[in-house]
């Protein structure tokens, strides 16, 4: 399928109409534009987006650092409902799995530990064992937390309250939530790679030194296409496992084995281009003032989130291993 | 507060890094089956063992008629010419299997590869009715003569010259470098035509189509480091090239070279040379039983890494089917391929403690011996990484 560019140019020009590098917590009025245009429900049937529309949506997302969760909702809080057969809530969502204690009645108690962007959304769908809880986040305790990249990651608390709806999970959803989340954080990932690459590009251009701009030189250009590489190799991972889970659905060791190597392959890629956009930008990209910390503090923060490259490079080793010398090259190409 | 000016120029300008991805159709599925079909049947009859680096080393010109026979080379060549009329996808197909198994494929692969495609582009009917059929054929190979003792990177300072005889040119100077001349029917040679300009430095070049047997044509073998006879020098004597072996347009050389070019620097043989190694590897892995976590973990990089750069080397080809000349992305795919292969050499070092046996008739020793001495050509041949991130910054706009 083609690259969707009238989704891709929509997505580029509702986040940087809101770009705003001094800002932190939930952009609304990115989010507003974006429900508006149906990009926070891309891939609910109703909408019909496809996972490879929402690769484009994501890939822009990360490379302008916008401020909205849309992944979150979208993709684990929404399907997490829709597959239950609850109503997806109306709003930010994301979903989770935890162990609910049950009290009086029917209700629960949990704490949900950094939960992406808890404090500004409406609802968390809790995946518990075999059954699917759709919380009201205005019923929880928040503990503001964040990760490195001023992300809200919160901590929230349920004591004692009744869900809003309650359902069976599907059949794998546990595993399927998993690899939802390393997708969307693949594709993050790729789009904050290409931000810091392009930002990069433009400094080099702009920036002079010994009387000509820093580009000029071949160490520096040597460095650029290096990171040019790395983000294209983001781009074609994560592209790739979405098409791939399109195409397979997640429940296929296809799709399991793609989402892990592109994950994997993108953490790779964001530790590259990460420290050769600091290091092209100088003493200015160390700054506050700077937005390259957007996009760097991003890749190190969305490398080590949903499986850092140790945890999905085991799960890739344990399926080579099992595949043995012979049946590794199936593995690789998809074909057995 | 207002939108940062300049921002969405800044993050829109960046160029295409790798052309739209492509998924093979599934009716590639049945070629697929049978040529690894083929492929284990060779060598359960052990027509061949598994070697890494084999489309440089491993010369079989039998498997070539072989491949020939079965419609496996000159894929995309129209069936007019002796070939099948089948698309770039396909042939991608049957060439990452051959370099996956490790098969001697060296004979005919810059005939099947490159020359093919340029004759069809460049060539005249009868330059095309002579060559073409023999090399879908698997029986007649080709050799590159680009490089010269003083022009490798700066591939536009070649000074072989040709100057105009009666009925043709008369061809001096020396090639070097040059893979496989010994056993090759042909070469096409980059020469000038005209006196250098240094205002200019890539008009005046011409490539002319140089039958490697024509009297004053002189080959000398450069032995390998490891001793091996591939590399040549190419000496021409006042060679006498008649006027219907000038190959394309006189004075068009450099933009036919650098068309060659695209189709030698992205194929699945600039990240599947040490595959067969990589496999090897976690053959040996499964072989010992355990394996630690850290070992898992590298494994599970390196595969990664190769899924990675097939999808980004089939974009490529899928750019080139459909009649585009990617050459940023084929420049980064093969900084990044050529890269790759280097790391599995490390890894596999590093991971089994067996040392490397070149005088292992086979298996993972001699997979590793022949690998670490043939990793150096890696990143040189076809253009060093260097002056193909060179390409690369030129496509990203940074000269
Ligand atoms: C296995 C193998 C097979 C080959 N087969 C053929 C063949 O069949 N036909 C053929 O014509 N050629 C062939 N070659 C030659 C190959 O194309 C050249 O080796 C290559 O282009 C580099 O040229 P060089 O060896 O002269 O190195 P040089 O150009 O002398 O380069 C030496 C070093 O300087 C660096 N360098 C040079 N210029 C620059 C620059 N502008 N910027 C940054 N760094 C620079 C290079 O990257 C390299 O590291 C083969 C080479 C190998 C290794």
């Amino acid at each position: 399928m083609a690259r969707n560019a009238e989704l891709a140019e929509l997505a580029e020009s509702i986040f940087a109409a809101s770009y705003d590098k001094g800002a932190t917590g939930l952009d609304t009025a990115a989010w507003k534009a974006c429900a508006e245009s149906g990009l926070t429900t891309l891939t609910d049937p109703e909408v019909g987006g496809t996972l490879e529309d929402s690769a484009v949506l994501l890939e822009a997302a990360g490379a302008w650092a916008a401020r909205v969760p849309l992944a979150e909702t979208d993709l684990l809080g929404g399907w997490l409902a829709r597959a239950a057969d609850l109503a997806a809530p109306d709003g930010p969502s994301v979903a989770v799995t935890g162990s609910a204690a049950a009290g009086a009645g029917d209700t629960v108690s949990v704490e949900l530990a950094r939960v992406p962007w808890g404090r500004a959304l409406v609802a968390v769908v809790l995946l518990d064992g075999d059954r699917v809880l759709v919380l009201d986040t205005a019923d929880a305790a928040v503990t503001e937390g964040a990760n490195i990249a001023e992300e809200p990651r919160d901590t929230l608390t349920f004591t004692g309250v009744t869900p809003v709806a309650s359902g069976a999970a599907p059949a794998g959803a546990a595993e399927e939530l998993a690899l939802r989340a390393a997708l969307a954080r693949s594709l993050l990932l790729a789009g904050a790679a290409r931000g810091a690459l392009a930002r990069s590009i433009g400094y080099a251009g702009e920036r002079q030194q010994f009387g000509r701009p820093i580009a000029r030189f071949q160490a520096v250009q040597q460095m650029l296409a290096e990171a040019g590489s790395e983000v294209a190799a983001a781009a074609a991972s994560s592209a790739a496992a979405a098409r791939t889970a399109r195409t397979a659905g997640f429940a296929d060791p296809a799709t399991v084995f793609a989402v892990a190597a592109a994950k994997s392959r993108c953490g790779e890629a964001a530790t590259a281009v990460a420290r050769i956009a600091h290091q092209v930008h100088g003493a200015i990209g160390f700054t506050r003032e700077h937005d390259l910390r957007l996009v760097s503090t991003r890749l190190w923060a969305w490398r080590d989130e949903d499986g850092n490259e140790a945890y999905w490079n085991d799960r890739v080793g344990e399926l080579a291993l099992r595949a043995g010398a012979d049946g590794l090259w199936p593995l690789v190409t998809g074909r057995p | 507060m207002a939108p940062v000016a300049g921002a969405s120029t800044t993050l829109t300008r960046l160029p295409e890094l790798v052309p739209e991805p492509v998924d093979l159709p599934e009716s590639l599925a049945g070629l697929r089956a049978e040529v690894r079909a083929f492929l284990a049947a060779e060598r359960a009859a052990g027509a061949w063992t598994p070697r890494a680096d084999v489309w440089l080393s491993g010369w079989d010109e039998g498997f070539s008629k072989r491949l020939g026979e079965r419609g496996w080379l000159g894929m995309t060549i129209p069936p007019e010419y002796g070939g099948h009329g089948r698309g770039a996808l396909e042939r991608y197909v049957v060439t990452e299997e051959l370099l996956a198994a490790g098969a001697p494929v060296a004979a005919h692969w810059i005939a099947d590869r490159q020359i093919g495609p340029s004759l069809l582009r460049h060539g005249t009917e009868e330059q095309r009715q002579a060559f073409l059929p023999g090399i879908a054929r698997g029986e007649i190979y080709f050799g590159i003569g680009m490089s010269e003792p003083d022009s490798g990177s700066d591939l536009a300072s070649v000074r072989t010259r040709a100057t105009r005889v009666d009925g043709g040119w008369e061809l001096s100077g020396t090639k070097v470098w040059t893979s496989g001349a010994h056993h090759a029917h042909a070469f096409f040679a980059l020469v000038r035509t005209e006196p250098r300009d240094d205002a200019h430095r890539h008009a005046g070049l011409s490539q002319f189509l140089v039958e490697l047997d024509r009297p004053g044509v002189e080959i000398r073998p450069i032995p390998l480091l490891t001793g091996a006879h591939h590399f040549n020098e190419v000496v021409f004597d006042k060679v006498f090239i008649p006027d219907s072996r000038v190959f394309g347009e006189l004075g068009n050389g450099w933009a036919q070279v650098t068309g060659e070019l695209a189709f030698e620097r992205s194929g699945p043989e600039r990240f599947l040379s040490t595959y067969p190694l990589l496999a090897a590897l976690v053959g040996e892995l499964t072989a010992a039983g355990a394996v630690d976590p850290g070992t898992r973990r590298r494994i599970g990089s390196l595969v990664s890494r190769v899924w990675t750069l097939r999808a980004m080397s089939l974009a490529v080809a899928g750019a080139l089917e459909s009649g585009a000349a990617p050459e940023l992305a084929a420049a980064l795919v093969k900084d990044l391929g050529t890269r790759y292969e280097n790391e599995i050499v490390d890894a596999a070092r590093l991971l089994v403690d067996t040392p490397p046996d070149p005088g292992a008739e086979s298996g993972f020793a001699r997979l590793l011996a022949d690998a670490v001495l043939h990793a150096p050509g890696f990143t040189l041949r076809g253009g060093t990484n260097e002056v193909l991130r060179g390409i690369v910054a030129r496509g990203m706009g940074l000269r």
